[in-house]
């Protein structure tokens, strides 16, 4: 096992940056695919023969069990080639009693004929066209008993309970000093509650499946953020072996979280085809997807700050209830970073879940923070404004000599820096602490300002490295690109390690057959897959300049392997050189391989290393209708290293402008008589449109986080969106006076609040 | 969705004459409500009949210094043209507020009018709907409805009529011309396309069944200033929670009722010389709120002298 102090005391090509490659704006590897239409999801790919279609049936009840199924005119619909549910769908792996998060179980689908929510999948029509497949599905009639349903999160709160989550979730109740009486004695007292509501991921892709057979083999394309875990999950399921399954995932319309293990597309297209023996297509609706695959749950959080006159936080709590599926124990952990972000020495974090007959709660981007900074860091912002104090000012004050609750030493954290940086870039100055004072034509005008944090984590990772007889350098790697720019960074990684042209390198990801990484999720991805692609260069590099020390017809031949340098294509040592691809064609005309993979250190755990940021917006709210308008958005981050200045500013504005649609437009609503979601579509569930968002600009500040991993890189993928929707309604508040905690801020309760 | 047949239409005759020979047809133009309706089973025509590309697309002068505005143009090509633009300009105004550019693209002026309502329990076929399923009950009268009728509604079916553009055509006094199926031209004013729901929200427009909008006619412009202004939750693709159509002294409310609402009494009461706040109060004295779309009054109530402002403000400008 390694020490963080040995990566913070080794140089690597990545840090030396040589070429310049690393932290440049390159463009996206394969966005000239994206942009010409030729880069494939999972539903497009091109099957061996033509496809049979299968098109799934949801359940329209909450709770209860299919009393009957009537297929047979379904059955006999044109083009129908079979038609499952649970009374004849082929035996699969069993269900777990509770998913863990790291194991991959088995996932059935068509289990059973209980109805645990409504939307789950009860059968599928697979036939020769997906039109005759949609036709099919429409004539099967499913009969329910339904059972008495709990769905009304706001109605069930009082009955949840600790999390029955792992313990090292860490979830459950935490006291540090007595917050109690710390908050009791506190002259200035905040003690509000928050809510935010249900929230699906809407990706561009929704899930959807392309299987087919050779033999007992199954290939199958989906739209995953990880291949090697739902490999062994689908084979799981399948009760097949694994290296019998291959999982591809090269193109992915959007992750979010909600792509982490596949669904029921993947499992039905891959036991179709093996029953029809052509391949089979199966895809969810746009409908399919808002119950069908996980949400972030709602919460309800209650924020209790106590501070001295000059603002002093002397007691500091957010307790936060959520709701999950009855038979999973996901918890929305918007409490978690509050023991990472400010200092106070008596303090309160906790969680609580209901179980409800809802469809499956889970991770949404930035889970935890996402949702808990829309309460915190307005909370902080009502405090300021009671202190008379500025909301910088605040947050400065009570920043943490070291981890505020384990007392470990930060790896780094600039959030004074980019709270800093970012007041005088954005403006901040000139901000009227007293809301309603600026107008604009019809717009009330105010600035509102916020903090972000965000873990750092570092999976366990492999790599492979070949160079070929034309020097070109090939990056393979069961990794994913969910729109992050993954394959970019490995790309930049590789040319940088290897000193070639980025023209020289090529990047294989999304394949299950591929060297294991973690994929993509929790803003590890760049980190824990481009540290094993360093040590894979790493060790390539050793082999080619072994082979060309060793090579008697090298130039290089007799000297010292251990000086070979490696640029622009080039091998040299000192004033002797040729070509890469002279000396890999010439002596391995076959071409050199190498491995590499990373862990996470032995001792990385005895610092405090998260990401940080500062969000600071501008908004206009109309005076007559409270209609609320971004006028300016600006962050700045802190985030280690950046390897991609183009595809990392392009992660961390999504997650502002995620923030934006997170505090004015985003939620489902859930009807209680009918435990389902109202707004299903993408009309009815309101992202952000261009003409919502003015101008936004994120600002990376340098910064190495040398403790974080080999490469001083960390996640920006999550990062953005923490804070930036709480700025937005600070913003509101500063504009006009209303002072909304409950989420999303639409123009009706704005009005309410105006009066 | 399920399968169907298929035919163009030549010509308006032949495609009122095709509509008569086929059980459950339906006309496709643009196709942006139709077609999403059929993917998601809630309209199962058995036949299609294309008008889209009838020669209907012109705007036309008329003799009485109006416009004639053909069925089939499209919404941007309405909202884009220099007369509309310079003399009905809350039509432009009106119809850029609604959809996105590519709906606008393809929505023409006669689907525009027939377009169905976004209620979300008529868009999701588990739930009740009356107009749906006549009889079945209506799943938003009890529901989250927030963006539900203030004005006409019934115990049948609280929906809205989710078009911009009628909002504004109804503030204009324009008219639709029509073909029946008996092969008569007929004309009325768009204000009585439109019917409140009653007891038979499933049918929505005094057109006979088979009967095709040829075309809308606008008069000439009113004295006076105009404008739209609509309430959203987003900038851009998203229904009115309220809007409103001023021209002249004319006044039509928008995402209120189950047609676009003309606020006679309103306009009444400014004739004779009420506020333009004592004006919307007269009117909204006749609305009602079902416990989640009261917001809609006070909104409404503030919207409306704010518009009324803003279009005076444009008369002295034009």
């Amino acid at each position: 096992m390694t020490s963080v102090l040995e990566w913070e005391a080794t140089s690597n090509p990545v840090k030396e940056n040589r070429a310049g490659i690393i932290g440049k704006a390159v463009d996206r590897y394969e966005g000239p695919l994206k942009v010409t239409g030729t880069a494939p999801y999972a539903y497009e790919v091109t099957p061996p023969s033509p496809a049979a279609y299968g098109v799934m049936v949801s359940a329209t009840i909450a709770r209860g069990r299919i009393a009957a199924i009537d297929a047979a005119a379904a059955e006999a619909s044109p083009g129908v080639l079979l038609v499952w549910s649970h009374e004849n769908v082929p035996e699969q792996g069993p269900r777990p009693p509770l998913y863990d998060f790291f194991t991959p179980f088995p996932r059935p689908a068509l289990q059973s004929d209980r109805v645990y929510f409504f939307g789950q999948q009860v059968a599928v029509v697979v036939a020769d066209t997906l039109e005759n497949a949609q036709a099919g599905a429409d004539l099967v009639k499913v009969t329910y008993e339904a059972d008495s349903q709990a769905v009304d999160f706001h109605a069930h709160r009082h009955e949840a309970t600790e999390p029955d989550s792992p313990p090292e979730f860490q979830l459950g109740n935490r006291e540090m000093g007595d917050f109690a009486a710390g908050f009791a004695a506190a002259p200035v007292r905040i003690d509000d509650v928050w809510r935010t509501p249900l929230q699906n991921h809407c990706q561009m892709e929704p899930c959807a499946a392309t299987a087919w057979w050779e033999g007992d083999h199954l290939t199958v394309h989906c739209s995953v953020q990880t291949v090697r875990r739902n490999q062994i999950a689908l084979a799981a399921t399948l009760q097949i072996p694994p290296e019998n399954v291959r999982v591809l995932t090269r193109y992915v319309g959007g992750g979010f979280g909600g792509k982490s293990a596949f669904y029921e597309d993947t499992v039905l297209a891959s036991l179709a085809a093996r029953a029809l023996g052509r391949p089979v297509k199966v895809a969810f609706s746009r409908q399919q997807m808002m119950h069908g695959t996980i949400h972030r749950p709602a919460t309800e959080q209650r924020v209790r700050l106590g501070a001295t006159p000059d603002g002093r936080l002397t007691a500091l709590s957010l307790m936060t209830t959520t709701h999950c599926d009855r038979r999973g124990f996901f918890t929305e952990f918007s409490s978690l970073f509050v023991r990472n972000l400010y200092a106070a020495p008596n303090r309160l974090t906790g969680h609580s879940v209901v179980k409800l007959d809802l469809p499956v709660a889970g991770a949404l981007r930035a889970p935890g923070e996402a949702s808990g900074t829309l309460s915190l860091e307005v909370a902080m912002d009502e405090l300021a404004e009671k202190l008379g104090i500025d909301p910088v000012e605040l947050r400065i004050r009570n920043e943490p000599e070291a981890d505020p609750e384990t007392g470990k030493p930060f790896s780094i954290r600039q959030l004074v820096r980019c709270m800093r940086e970012g007041a005088q870039l954005f403006g901040w100055d000139k901000r009227n602490p007293k809301p309603g004072q600026v107008r604009d034509g019809r717009w009330m005008v105010g600035l509102g300002m916020a903090a972000a944090i965000r873990g750092n984590i570092l999976f366990p990772a492999s790599a492979s490295f070949t160079v070929d007889a034309d020097g070109v350098i090939t990056v393979r790697q069961g990794m994913t690109d969910i729109g992050t720019g993954a394959y970019t960074v490995l790309a930049q990684i590789a040319a940088e390690t290897l000193g070639v042209p980025l023209g020289d390198v090529r990047v294989e990801i999304g394949d299950s057959e591929l060297p294991p990484a973690p994929g993509s999720g929790g803003q590890f991805g760049a980190a824990s897959a481009g540290s094993a692609a360093l040590a894979a260069g790493m060790n390539l590099r050793k082999a080619i300049a072994e082979l060309a020390s060793n090579d008697p017809a090298s130039p290089l031949f007799g000297g010292p392997a251990g000086q070979v340098t490696f640029q622009d294509g080039v091998v040299a040592i000192a004033n002797r050189s040729e070509r890469l691809a002279d000396l890999v064609r010439r002596a391995a005309p076959d071409g050199l391989t190498a491995m590499g993979e990373v862990s996470p250190a032995a001792d990385s755990g005895d610092w405090s290393s998260h990401t940080y940021g500062a969000h600071y917006v501008e908004v206009g709210v109309d005076t007559v209708t409270g209609e609320v308008r971004t006028r300016r958005m600006l962050g700045v981050f802190a985030a280690g290293r950046i390897i991609n200045r183009k595809t990392a500013r392009s992660q961390l504005t999504g997650g502002m402008i995620w923030g934006v649609s997170s505090a004015l437009t985003e939620g489902n609503l859930v009807d209680p008589r009918y435990g389902s979601l109202i707004n299903q579509d993408l009309a009815g569930y309101m992202v952000p449109v261009q003409a919502d968002i003015g101008e936004v600009e994120a600002i990376m500040l340098d910064e190495v986080d040398d403790k974080a991993n080999p490469m001083g890189i960390k996640g920006v993928g999550e990062l953005g969106i923490s804070g930036a929707g709480a700025a937005v309604a600070n913003a509101i508040y500063n504009a006009c006076g209303a002072r909304v905690r409950d989420y999303p801020i639409t123009p009706d309760k704005i009005l309410a609040a105006l009066g | 969705m399920r399968p169907f047949t298929y035919e163009r239409a030549t010509d308006a005759q032949a495609a009122v004459k095709a509509m008569a020979e086929h059980p459950n047809a339906k006309f496709l133009a643009g196709g942006t409500n139709l077609l999403d309706l059929m993917k998601l089973e809630i309209e199962h025509p058995a036949h299609l009949i294309d008008v889209g590309r009838l020669p209907l697309a012109a705007i036309e002068d008329t003799a009485e210094g109006g416009l004639r505005i053909g069925a089939m143009t499209t919404n941007s090509h309405v909202a884009a043209d220099a007369r509309i633009r310079s003399r009905y300009r809350v039509l432009t105004q009106a119809i850029v507020a609604g959809g996105s550019g590519q709906l606008r693209n393809k929505a023409t002026t006669g689907g525009n009018l027939l377009q169905r309502t976004r209620c979300a329990y008529f868009y999701d076929t588990a739930k009740p709907c009356n107009k749906r399923h006549p009889g079945s009950g209506c799943g938003a009268l009890e529901g989250l409805n927030r963006n539900s009728a203030i004005f006409g509604a019934s115990d049948a079916c609280i929906a809205t009529h989710p078009s911009d553009m009628a909002v504004a055509l109804v503030a204009l006094d324009a008219s639709v011309e029509t073909l029946t199926p008996w092969g008569e031209g007929r004309r009325f004013p768009v204000a009585e396309l439109h019917r409140l729901p009653g007891e038979t929200p499933q049918i929505e427009t005094r057109l006979a069944p088979g009967e095709l909008i040829t075309a809308v006619v606008l008069p000439r412009p009113p004295q006076g200033g105009q404008v739209y202004r609509k309430v959203r939750d987003r900038a851009s693709y998203a229904a009115g929670l309220a809007s409103v159509a001023v021209a002249g002294g004319n006044l039509a409310l928008g995402a209120v009722a189950h047609r676009p609402w003309r606020a006679d009494k309103a306009e009444a009461a400014l004739k004779s010389g009420a506020s333009p706040g004592e004006a919307i109060a007269a009117e909204l004295a006749g609305a009602a709120q079902n416990g989640r779309n009261g917001f809609k009054i006070n909104l409404v109530a503030r919207l409306v002298p704010a518009a009324l402002e803003e279009a005076r403000a444009n008369g002295r400008d034009a």
